[in-house]
């Protein structure tokens, strides 16, 4: 078993902590993991990305020539990447600000509404923790627990609040999609 | 053992503080960034342990020469434009006979290029890349243990030996993260008398490049040879994998060598068998161990990201022996497994 994820989105979206509590979780787990971001002249704003590999054999590249997993904050990623997702793979798209949707009949599509529901829990930061609970839920790569306490060692726990209300965003996400 | 999340210029930076280096000396440049902000952080929490922003990379291999003259175990790291600055440093490293540690994370070149994972200084690191007769240990890591196994290993040689050791990596191993467990460092051993500090009453004691008798010199140059020849017979690492049954054996070291197994493993499910070679020494090269292979393979493919350096040592290694192909992605570019997959595909059944 070999899982590719990308996430991308606006540097700022927090698309990087997400790949980083998904392969920490992914280690928790005692699998092989590797994580690699897009660097460069990256900034707030601008374009971010990073593919997580999560496999229960060692992991030869940390690249991914097809993802079984796209999880896309903003359009610009859709389109990039979008072409790239293995036949039958999935892809998560934050609809709030994405108006577009893939063009291909091959790949399931999983809407969350991620920054209008971050908007509603008070705080738009959150969104990305919104959409990884949508994520761990139609994945099933870890369990929601080992997510969130990978989630909680990463963020140190300096901010109990934050802590809180990460928690908050992850079970709105996890809720919020229906799997049949 | 606690398994830790890291990405690989963290690593090297924590492997080499619990290997005992002290003294660390560095100016930035993507995309090593990283390996420097870990030193400036964490070394000064260990006792005796310096950092130094220096003002260039030239002043950053000197002060780290002369800590090492002071014996202390020390590192300096750049990428790819910033290690050309170097080479003066390394030269009189290895005429001095100094031990010390170079981190290369290379980057697209030549020129500044761009910040892209490369491979194109392998020639420049096996080469010695400074003036005159000599040689630098040169370690290529495929994978963050290894980065911190071999970052480890690398001050230990450089003692064995009292030359200068690079870690070769680039981008790529550099930003990536994986576990990691940390190994327990080897206790040092490195003598007393090679280290200046103070002659107290016995003799007074120098540490120097510059002999201006030909003589002196043609003997020192001879010594160090005799010691370069030892550790290419006594130091080849490398890796193989799926070896048994292989038709054709792909050569590639470090990132290249991951994007080769992931291709290999793409290749199974379709009868073509492809195994790896897979030099963690790039000097000393593992000739030997390659020119053995060649008894039972006689296809090779070489690939790099580059025009095409390592390929050289893979001729000097098997020519006469086997058929040897090329491909290489220069300048920064990193082809996925699937490509590299239809790459080797096209080679394997041209040659059948």
């Amino acid at each position: 078993m070999i899982i590719k994820t990308i996430f991308s989105g606006f540097g700022g979206q927090g698309v990087l902590v997400m790949g980083v509590s998904l392969a920490h979780s992914g280690m928790s787990k005692g699998l092989h993991v590797t994580y690699l971001p897009a660097y460069g002249a990256e900034m707030r704003g601008g374009t971010a990305n990073c593919t997580v590999a999560v496999a229960d054999e060692e992991i030869a590249s940390p690249v991914a020539s097809e993802p079984n997993y796209l999880v896309v904050m903003n359009s610009p990623s859709l389109f990039t990447f979008q072409n790239k997702v293995t036949s039958g793979g999935t892809i998560f798209l934050n609809s709030s600000i994405i108006n577009d949707r893939p063009n291909r009949r091959d790949v399931k599509v999983v809407c969350v509404p991620c920054s209008d529901m971050a908007q509603e829990l008070g705080n738009i930061r959150v969104a990305n923790i919104i959409m990884m609970g949508a994520f761990i839920k139609v994945s099933g790569v870890v369990t929601p627990e080992i997510y969130l306490n990978s989630l909680e060692s990463i963020m140190g726990s300096r901010k109990k609040a934050l802590a809180e209300l990460n928690k908050k965003a992850f079970s709105a996400g996890f809720d919020y999609v229906k799997i049949n | 053992m606690n398994k830790v999340l890291m990405s690989g210029n963290y690593v090297i930076g924590e492997a080499a503080i619990r290997a005992g280096c002290r003294f660390y000396a560095g100016y930035p440049i993507t995309p090593q960034n990283e390996l420097t902000e870990y030193m400036a952080e964490h070394i000064r929490s260990v006792e005796g342990g310096v950092f130094l922003q220096s003002e260039s990379e030239i002043a950053a291999i000197n002060m780290i020469a002369g800590a090492s003259a002071a014996g202390l175990r020390v590192m300096t790291s750049s990428s790819s434009p910033g290690i050309s600055l170097k080479q003066e440093g390394i030269s009189s490293m290895a005429a001095c006979e100094l031990p010390g540690i170079i981190v290369n994370i290379m980057r697209g070149g030549p020129g500044l290029g761009n910040i892209r994972p490369s491979q194109g200084d392998y020639f420049q690191a096996t080469r010695g890349g400074g003036h005159g007769d000599y040689r630098t240990i040169v370690l290529a890591p495929g994978s963050g243990q290894e980065l911190a196994d071999l970052t480890m290993t690398a001050f230990d040689l450089a003692d064995k030996y009292r030359n200068p050791v690079m870690i070769l990596a680039d981008g790529m191993m550099g930003q990536m993260m994986e576990p990691i467990v940390f190994k327990k460092p080897k206790p040092r051993v490195y003598s007393k008398k090679f280290m200046l500090q103070g002659a107290g009453n016995g003799k007074s004691k120098f540490i120097r490049g510059l002999l201006l008798d030909p003589i002196d010199s043609e003997e020192h140059n001879w010594k160090l040879a005799r010691k370069y020849a030892v550790i290419s017979i006594s130091e080849p690492r490398y890796e193989l994998y799926n070896i048994d049954d292989a038709e054709m054996i792909i050569v590639a070291y470090g990132t290249a060598a991951r994007i080769a197994k992931g291709a290999i493993k793409r290749l199974r499910g379709s009868g073509i068998n492809i195994g790896l070679f897979r030099p963690i020494t790039l000097w000393p090269f593992p000739e030997l161990q390659l020119r053995e292979l060649a008894a039972k393979v006689k296809k090779y493919l070489v690939f790099e990201m580059s025009t095409g350096q390592m390929l050289d040592d893979v001729r000097l290694a098997l020519q006469g022996y086997a058929d040897i192909k090329f491909h290489g992605r220069p300048g920064g570019a990193v082809p996925t497994p699937a490509e590299l997959a239809n790459v080797i595909a096209k080679i394997y059944k041209r040659n059948y």
